[in-house]
């Protein structure tokens, strides 16, 4: 049941500075977009866009529209705290909730929603750590505190925090920019294997990460989509110049 | 060549002599806190007793009695403060870190919490006997606990504060992304994290007021009896002190050290438990 | 594949279930104006104080005018009100109190930054931080059975024997008394401003420090050529919210500075503070002008400290770089 989403014209600010320009990009249901850039090209802010939590700090303003399952997010009568139930969100360092253990981390998506289902709790925290692939390295400890993890699987558990909720969509913001080889490994591998139950969209400054793991890429500069196509097409025969610059490594 | 050797000596000399100073004034510094816990310790030691924590007052000349309304009045005027001093507290912290954040109401609070927090006791005082004592036409434990409450809303908002700034925005996003609405994300996962904090602000605040005097001599007024309900007058440690320390009978002087003792230990457990809670995380912020 | 499938199933199965998708709209509201309300019961405790005190000192105002600060006839019988006396006894036992309490708190808490083993520093800081939060009646006891027999003994005796001749230290050194309270007072507000201090002088940029050692200075030169310059300011605001503290001071005064409205150029002799008059008077005074001219004293005692506090969270705020990380111990 993932979906696909389109954007259309979207502009963002802070405060009086525009970090976006009329970005149009369809990111495609059931596949990996890769968003890449140097740092500071808006693409944080970009996927940030996506759920509307770039309007969670101060001073912050979108323009635009953005297409999800026949509504746009910016819509004035859309609530962004239900599209972000459906818009899930991964963050660059791992962020379990520390006051919470394993078990209730997974499961606070639900709870602090008000999940009526509560018998349903256990077996849906199962099921997202498995898709998380960190239910066997945790089964025997869910009672533990989220923190006691390491990196790469505090990473894990935040990705299966938001797979509980059952998003459509799930945003990750360089997710494994913060973590050592083989746990970007175990993620990158993740990723490829959860794109069959939800689409994703990802940020990363790792452009061999972008060709391991997305279908298409999109690529950003001063705020501006410079160029967006297969991933295997920007990789090898990029349609504009500046594509062609960064990945070569000639700036950024 | 000569000159400037003795030069370097002198102030080599001098650099020892002023840190000798320095050490010099810490204990000074610190002699007194030393000489007035032990003075209340030795002195209150010798009268406390059962009876004496328990018992109504005697008068002057005869053995026997307690402060044991006194300390009942103290944890009275402060229980009921903290009802309605602390929860304004906590709340207006929620509001300036959660919500008002550096906005110009915000920013007005903040400034009124800090003259709150550096207004004299008295004038407190003053304002709680216009606001309840006067208008019921007498005194009353409930007019004490309004002064206390006007002094600990403050000292814990800003201590609640000064924690909610400590919690991570990335804990806040987590709890947003999750499609978990902002108060729900307030109470679930922002107040836990800063729960240890905020209970040491809350235990700093109340060690402050239990031992206010000045504004009590106005409002609670002070009791012989048992206190029976919160809007009669009613006996604390602090004002007992007060009045048996300032009369000429040695009995009463004596008791007036041992009733120190219980306000000491009181105020200084609430200090060493709140600050050893803090030790680590917050440490900066005991 | 099969675990796939299952959870394609599942799916959808979720938005509908949650309770707060219709508590939102209340409960979010709701949150924020309860909290909002909260804060504003603060600033309207402040705006209420305020207005109260000006309305009932409003007779004595109207009465004495300004003369009720210079006048010295304080008589509830024929109801001549002048708080010259309890003005002169706040001012100098806190003017004593900041001239010993300053240097004493500066040099605490340069040993407490820059020379104490970190090994000492901890529980120092940490006795220091428990006699700010000692009460202050706690003081007023032991400044009357302790403090005052050795103030008499080894300080005003001796300060009267050798120094009897200039005024300030003629008559009889009988304990109680405003060089008694001012003392007191500093002991009081020490801890308050070393606390502030060693907060203002570890915001020094070790990097100056390191460049004036470098140069060959020695420790004492340091602290006196780069650290006390460096911090002055917050060291100033420091001192002034300790003033500020000891001029609203109330139960340990009224213990020891001999309660009698007196203006004597001797600090030997007895006075009486703005706390104090209203803490004895208070409850006694029958005549409503009496408590008015009471009322209008808290409120001179207010607009002092409230103006004090301004300038020294200014000074404060300012040399801690505009963030409100500066800790304040009362």
């Amino acid at each position: 049941m993932a979906k696909d989403m389109l954007v259309q014209d979207l502009k963002a600010w802070y405060g009086t500075q525009q970090i976006l320009k009329n970005i149009n990009l369809k990111i495609e249901k059931n596949s990996v977009t890769a968003i890449i850039g140097p740092s500071g090209c808006g693409k944080s802010t970009f996927i940030r866009c996506l759920n509307r939590m770039h309007e969670v700090t101060p001073g912050a303003r979108v323009e635009g529209k953005v297409w999800f399952d026949g509504i746009n997010l910016y819509d004035p009568d859309v609530d962004p705290v239900q599209i972000r139930k459906r818009v899930g969100m991964v963050f660059q360092k791992p962020n379990p909730f520390p006051t919470m253990s394993i078990f209730e981390n997974v499961a606070a998506g639900l709870r602090l929603n008000g999940f009526k289902d509560k018998k349903r709790i256990p077996e849906i925290v199962e099921r997202s750590l498995r898709m998380a692939a960190l239910w066997d390295e945790v089964k025997d400890r869910l009672h533990e505190s989220g923190m006691s993890l390491s990196g790469g699987q505090q990473q894990r558990l935040c990705i299966a925090r938001s797979l509980a909720v059952e998003p459509e969509i799930l945003l990750m913001d360089e997710p494994a920019s913060a973590l050592d080889p083989i746990a970007t490994g175990h993620i990158e591998e993740l990723i490829v294997e959860l794109k069959d139950k939800v689409t994703i969209a990802i940020v990363t400054h790792n452009m061999q990460q972008a060709a391991r793991i997305a279908d298409y890429t999109a690529f950003f500069l001063h705020g501006e989509l410079v160029e967006y196509n297969q991933t295997e097409k920007i990789f090898t025969s990029p349609d504009d110049k500046r594509t062609e610059d960064y990945l070569s490594g000639r700036f950024g | 060549m000569n000159s400037m050797y003795t030069d370097i000596r002198i102030r080599k000399v001098k650099n020892v002599a002023m840190h000798l100073l320095m050490v010099i004034l810490t204990l000074i510094a610190v002699t007194p806190l030393i000489s007035i816990v032990g003075y209340i310790a030795i002195k209150g030691y010798r009268v406390i007793n059962w009876e004496f924590l328990t018992s109504l007052p005697a008068p002057p000349t005869m053995d026997g009695g307690g402060i044991g309304p006194a300390i009942v009045g103290t944890v009275k005027l402060v229980g009921l403060a903290s009802l309605m001093g602390i929860p304004t507290g906590i709340l207006t912290a929620i509001y300036l870190n959660e919500y008002g954040k550096s906005g110009a109401f915000a920013s007005s609070v903040r400034f009124v919490i800090d003259v709150l927090i550096g207004t004299p006791s008295i004038v407190v005082g003053i304002a709680a006997f216009l606001f309840v004592v006067r208008p019921m036409g007498h005194f009353s434990l409930f007019a004490g606990s309004v002064a206390l409450a006007i002094m600990i809303a403050p000292i814990v908002a800003r201590a609640t504060e000064e924690i909610l700034r400590l919690v991570p925005d990335t804990l806040r996003e987590a709890s947003y992304a999750l499609g978990v609405p902002k108060w729900r994300t307030i109470v679930s996962v922002v107040i836990p994290y800063a729960t240890k904090g905020i209970v040491t602000g809350l235990m700093l605040g109340v060690a402050r007021i239990a031992g206010e005097t000045a504004p009590l001599i106005m409002t609670a007024f002070g009791s012989q009896f048992w206190n029976k309900s919160i809007f009669e007058p009613t006996s604390s440690l602090p004002k007992l002190i007060y009045s048996y320390s300032t009369t000429p009978y040695q009995n009463w002087i004596d008791k007036a050290w041992g009733a120190a003792l219980v306000l000491i230990f009181m105020v200084l457990m609430l200090n060493i438990i709140a600050r050893v809670l803090t030790r680590g995380k917050y440490s900066r912020l005991g | 594949m099969k675990e796939k499938m299952e959870a394609v199933a599942e799916q959808k199965i979720a938005i509908d279930l949650y309770k707060n998708g219709q508590n939102r709209k209340v409960m979010e509201p709701l949150f924020r104006w309860t909290s909002l309300v909260f804060a504003g019961l603060i600033v309207l405790s402040l705006a209420a104080m305020i207005l109260v005190m000006v309305v009932e000192s409003w007779p004595s105002i109207t009465t004495f005018g300004i003369r009720f600060i210079w006048d010295t006839a304080w008589n509830p019988v024929t109801l001549e009100f002048g708080a010259l006396p309890y003005i002169y006894g706040t001012v100098v036992s806190s003017i004593i109190a900041i001239l010993v309490a300053t240097p004493i708190s500066i040099g605490c808490a340069l040993f407490l930054t820059e020379m104490a083993p970190s090994w000492i520093r901890a529980p120092i800081g940490f006795l220091i931080e428990l006699l700010a939060a000692i009460p202050s009646i706690l003081f007023g006891l032991w400044g009357l059975f302790v403090f005052m027999p050795f103030v008499r003994e080894y300080i005003q005796v001796p300060l009267n024997q050798f120094f009897g001749f200039i005024p300030l230290f003629a008559g009889e050194p009988r304990g109680l008394g405003m060089l008694s309270a001012g003392l007191l007072l500093a002991i009081m507000i020490i801890p308050i401003i070393t606390a502030l201090a060693r907060d203002v002088i570890s915001a020094v940029p070790s990097l100056q420090k390191e460049g004036a050692l470098a140069l060959g200075a020695t420790k004492w030169e340091v602290m006196r050529k780069v650290i006390l310059p460096y911090s002055r300011v917050g060291i100033l605001g420091a001192v002034m919210l300790g003033l500020g503290r000891a001029l609203g001071e109330t139960m340990a005064v009224i213990m020891i500075i001999g309660n009698r409205p007196e203006i004597n150029l001797s600090l030997l002799e007895p006075g009486q503070s703005m706390a104090g008059v209203i803490a004895t008077q208070f409850n006694e005074s029958i005549h409503s002008l009496h408590v008015s001219a009471l009322i209008e004293i808290g409120l001179l005692l207010f607009l002092v400290t409230f103006l004090l506090n301004v300038i020294a969270r200014f000074l404060i705020w300012k040399v801690s770089g505009g963030k409100n990380g500066v800790r304040v111990v009362q």
